[in-house]
């Protein structure tokens, strides 16, 4: 950071000063995440999850290096060593159950860190870079978590895997090549077992890069806050560590205590039963679903039941990638200058009557079955989506007028810019 | 007490250091240190299941007791048998066996211990020990009919040349100890479960 108060890291003893000389690492945790990374004095709740969403990627790579100690990624022995894992390993259970519904509380706080970015405008300029990472982030969430669910090779992983190699095979001309070449054969079996076995260990450690190039980048700018009016003076940050480890480690101990009540007691509620029957290439179950934090996407795929010029299979599997993708564009789509929604009426309106509603019903309507009404909603939420994102946020950005912004953080907190002491919030009280 | 001198007189500022009835523990402190305690003890606690899982499963720990039938093994002979994923050796001493093992003092080898005490009474003439050399963990020859039994008549292991005698004693070679003879009961007259 480079706010001209920032505390300065000073080592005390022999071992640190030999240290900060051959290799600041102590240094360089002391500016990213300790005293030394003014913080707006100001930040929410809401600003607990992307330590949150750091913390569950090493608990996946912990609990995942564990699991693949006992793992054989074979066709032929895949869902008996998943079995083993449960029934014979030590501590088996607790490990896998920890690591599937890591994954939901994975993605259950990098979905509320994305829509606090929404609310607060998070990816306007200067953190277009942040934002943009934290997309390729959750891309690569997305790819890893399909691999991993296929890797227990139940029925639901084997079916899941086939249907979503079968979305390449939308693509014209080229796309059956591609959804063999991707399997290693015509349908799911131990060639793709075992490459998405392969990926699965590897796609965390490039997560794990992209959360660095996340931060570095975090840290140029700054951290946003609820107001989104810039840090202007010392008395509107305050040290990252104690005050935002305190906050974020009480937000921490919540977070783990909602996960553990799910191991414990609810280990298999956000899974499928079908995945307990092994895969079986002559039977499709009932109903297909993937993990329900692909739900949104899974309906707005299943929203496109008619040709038009093109396939529907394929706008299908166009709108599902675009639904994502065209979150990249958001930082230019969005020309609003106020950033906080607090400050914003209609922006405010269309995201809390708008987007919300949208998203809870596309979360409902992908695990639900294909058919009416189900589909035709599907396909009115899907519409309100891209019309949300293309449309009206562009719009809206031209015509509103914001309500008026706080001259500072510190008059947004205290009232008044006078109240703020300098120094006096700055030093953490022993 | 500083309520009351408070109360009594309040010309006389009371600056409590909390709110007056802390005993000199800080709210502040007590809650650093609970919180910073819990988290140590459930960081701890979380690696108990971390490292536990790394050691033998229900499935090994059940494959660690093996029957062995030993009806049919001639004096001279010997048996290979799986115990622990293990080779062990089962073998009936001949009558010219057993004097050569009782024909050395015990206190004059390296890991001193008689036949007697390395096999079961009424039946000293069944020799069970691990396949297993106790110098670097190699098997050692002479169980299979043909194979080299050293220059005491037992065992030789071809790794770096140690000589087990024909109780399976250490008397030549790196080898620190007589090799390994496992937890055994006879079940019956010809049945010997190990582990």
């Amino acid at each position: 950071m480079s706010f001209p108060w920032a505390r300065q890291y000073e080592p005390k003893t022999g071992l640190t000063k030999f240290l900060d000389e051959k290799l600041p690492l102590p240094r360089l945790v002391y500016n990213a995440v300790g005293a030394g990374y003014p913080v707006p004095r100001n930040l929410n709740y809401m600003w607990n999850f992307g330590v949150l969403a750091g913390f569950f990627l090493v608990f996946q790579i912990v609990t995942g290096v564990v699991l693949a100690m006992h793992y054989a990624a074979n066709a032929e022995v895949a869902f008996a060593t998943t079995e083993h894992i449960m029934r014979d390993i030590n501590w088996g259970w607790l490990m896998r159950y920890a690591h599937a519904n890591g994954a939901s509380f994975f993605f259950i706080v990098v979905y509320i860190h994305i829509f606090r970015g929404f609310f607060y405008s998070s990816y306007k300029a200067p953190r277009e870079m942040i934002w943009l990472l934290g997309v390729v982030i959750f891309l690569l969430m997305m790819a890893t978590a399909f691999m991993g669910y296929v890797l227990p090779w139940g029925q639901m992983s084997f079916w899941g895997a086939k249907v979503i190699t079968g979305l390449f095979g939308a693509i014209p001309l080229v796309g059956e090549p591609i959804q063999i070449w991707l399997l290693g054969g015509y349908a799911p079996d131990n060639a793709a077992l075992n490459r998405f076995f392969s990926l699965h260990f590897l796609l965390p450690f490039v997560i794990a890069g992209v959360v660095i190039l996340h931060i570095w980048a975090l840290h140029i700018p700054g951290s946003s806050n609820p107001t989104g009016v810039e840090i202007k003076q010392e008395s509107d940050t305050l040290p990252f560590h104690p005050y935002y480890t305190a906050k974020d480690g009480f937000g921490l101990g919540i977070a783990l205590l909602a996960l553990f009540i799910m191991v414990f007691f609810l280990p298999n509620a956000l899974g499928h039963a079908d995945n307990y029957i092994e895969a079986n290439p002559l039977s499709t179950p009932a109903q297909i679903v993937p993990e329900w934090y692909f739900y949104p996407f899974y309906a707005i795929l299943r929203a496109f039941t008619m040709d038009f010029i093109l396939p529907a299979k394929l706008w299908g599997v166009l709108a599902m990638f675009s639904a994502i993708l065209m979150w990249f564009f958001l930082p230019w789509l969005d020309r609003s200058p106020v950033r906080s929604g607090h400050y914003r009426p209609l922006f405010r309106k269309f995201f809390w009557f708008g987007l919300i509603p949208t998203m809870a019903a596309l979360f409902y309507l992908g695990g639900a079955p294909a058919e009416e009404p189900y589909v035709m909603l599907s396909q009115i939420f899907t519409a309100y989506y891209f019309l949300h994102f293309l449309v009206i946020i562009p719009i809206v950005s031209q015509i509103e007028r914001p309500e008026p912004l706080p001259y500072s953080i510190t008059e947004a907190v205290l009232g008044s810019d006078k109240k703020a002491v300098l120094g006096e919030n700055a030093e953490p009280a022993v | 007490m500083a309520d009351t001198a408070a109360t009594a007189n309040s010309e006389i500022p009371v600056v409590p250091v909390d709110d007056g009835a802390t005993d000199g523990v800080r709210r502040r402190d007590f809650i650093n240190i609970a919180a910073l305690s819990t988290a140590g003890v459930g960081g701890a606690a979380v690696l108990l299941p971390l490292i536990s899982q790394m050691a033998p499963s229900e499935d090994v720990l059940a494959e660690s007791v093996t029957e062995v039938d030993v009806g049919d093994i001639e004096p001279g002979q010997a048996i290979k048998a799986v115990f622990r994923k293990q080779p062990l050796f089962v073998r009936r001493l001949t009558e010219a066996e057993i004097a050569a093992a009782n024909g050395v003092s015990a206190d004059s080898l390296r890991d001193p211990a008689t036949l007697d005490e390395r096999t079961k009474e009424g039946n000293h003439d069944l020799l069970v020990t691990m396949g297993v050399c106790t110098h670097l963990g190699c098997v050692p020859l002479g169980a299979a009919e043909g194979e080299v039994k050293g220059e005491f008549g037992g065992y030789f292991c071809p790794c770096h040349g140690s000589h087990y005698d024909t109780a399976g004693r250490i008397r030549k070679g790196p080898a620190p100890t007589n090799l390994e003879v496992p937890e055994y009961a006879f079940t019956s007259d010809t049945t010997i479960t190990v582990g």
